[in-house]
């Protein structure tokens, strides 16, 4: 609810800030049942967080959800593809603040700066050679009203080398942005 | 689990299958998109939001997105919810008026509004407006934005809503129900497609 707003008009891999439109809790009327919800306590700094904890239990597991998909990385499809699912979902429902944090995720990961930032500026129809192009593909028909995901989508993920436990990690991370997206699209604006 | 995994169970995911044993390598996102479902339809304090708004802002999300399992099982929800019924021929009636192809919107104006799409802007038509109320109303037209054109949202949604009667706590749990139902959907569909390649 900051005062000055200033908000990008482009995708970007920079650091955003990001505003809330409506009132979060204040970090000294939080309880243990908030800092339940938070997961990490750290989390309390953040506006975003604070403004969902109103409802704790729905934020924790939604966050447990989250870290499951992303982070357990102990089988299935690498980290940087289950981050170019969240960056390419976001790209195309339209999130800036989203697409930020997970372009960064995906370059640091895959160590692809350039086609990361290709996908952002040209977005989800940039040529990212087979692999990706599956994974951008299949996040982007998850991604349309009404789904558009079908077999195709399966042989064309099979074909650039994905087995089904990591088909089912690109559906997991492209499907939890489509939650991601709607939250931060519509309860305030990134600022640079 | 003492409760059946409602995305096992919509998605038609059975004991013994490779897709439930792929299920099983996440354990946690299992167990915690499950946790997510109950604490939106089954939670602690409905105060901010009633378990009939809950149903019936369920069932009008899940049928805008076509017909599914997913869709009849909201819509089954909402009829087996007190008050429920009486909302049905509305609801119905909406989704109708509500279907299109998303996602569409507007970006920030500069070097994406090129990429702006135009769609339908949806309001609850006025024949159904007696049937649902005031909350309900303005609960249906955010809803449709947040499927179809989120990146329309603006803060003015926030203030119409707060308008319409809810409060601050009940506008994150709404919000967080339609996106939710957003995930639950795809992952659904997303398996089911997976599951029928592999049949």
């Amino acid at each position: 609810m900051s005062a000055t707003v200033n908000p990008p008009v482009v995708f970007t891999q920079d650091e955003l800030g990001w505003v809330s439109w409506i009132e979060p809790l204040p970090e000294a009327e939080l309880t243990e049942r908030h800092f339940n919800g938070l997961v990490d306590r750290a989390r309390a700094k953040s506006e975003y967080f604070r403004l969902l904890v109103r409802d704790p239990e729905v934020l924790e597991a939604r966050t447990k959800t989250d870290k499951d998909i992303f982070y357990n990385v102990a089988d299935g499809l690498p980290r940087a593809e289950r981050e170019l699912a969240a960056a390419a979902t976001s790209r195309y429902n339209g999130c800036i603040y989203c697409a930020s944090v997970h372009a960064r995720f995906a370059s640091t990961y895959s160590k692809r700066r350039e086609d990361v930032q290709k996908l952002l500026d040209e977005g989800v129809k940039a040529d990212l050679g087979e692999r990706w192009n599956a994974v951008v593909k299949a996040s982007v028909a998850l991604a349309s009203t009404p789904i558009a995901f079908g077999p195709d989508n399966i042989k064309e993920l099979r074909s650039a080398g994905l087995d089904d436990a990591e088909i089912v990690d690109v559906i997991n991370g492209a499907s939890f942005f489509n939650w991601a997206n709607r939250l931060m699209l519509s309860l305030g604006e990134p600022s640079k | 689990m003492a409760t059946t995994d409602i995305i096992d169970k919509l998605a038609g995911i059975e004991p013994g299958s490779a897709l439930n044993s792929i299920r099983g390598k996440r354990v946690q996102a299992r167990e915690n998109a499950q946790k997510s479902y109950l604490s939106l339809f089954e939670p602690i304090d409905a105060g901010d939001f009633s378990l009939l708004e809950r149903a019936a802002v369920a069932a009008f999300v899940t049928g805008l997105h076509g017909e599914s399992p997913v869709a009849t099982f909201y819509r089954d929800k909402l009829a087996a919810t007190a008050g429920g019924p009486a909302l049905l021929q509305a609801i119905d009636a909406e989704i109708a008026r509500g279907k299109t192809s998303g996602p569409y919107g507007s970006f920030p104006a500069g070097p994406l509004s090129v990429e702006n799409t135009a769609g339908l802007i949806y309001r609850v038509d006025a024949a159904s407006k007696a049937a649902l109320g005031n909350r309900l109303v303005a609960a249906l037209g955010h809803a449709h934005l947040l499927v179809f054109r989120p990146r329309d949202a603006a803060s003015s949604d926030m203030k119409a809503l707060l308008a319409a009667g809810w409060s601050t706590t009940g506008i994150v749990t709404f919000s967080q129900l339609v996106a939710f139902l957003s995930f639950q959907v795809r992952v659904v569909s997303g398996l089911r497609t997976l599951a029928a390649a592999n049949a």
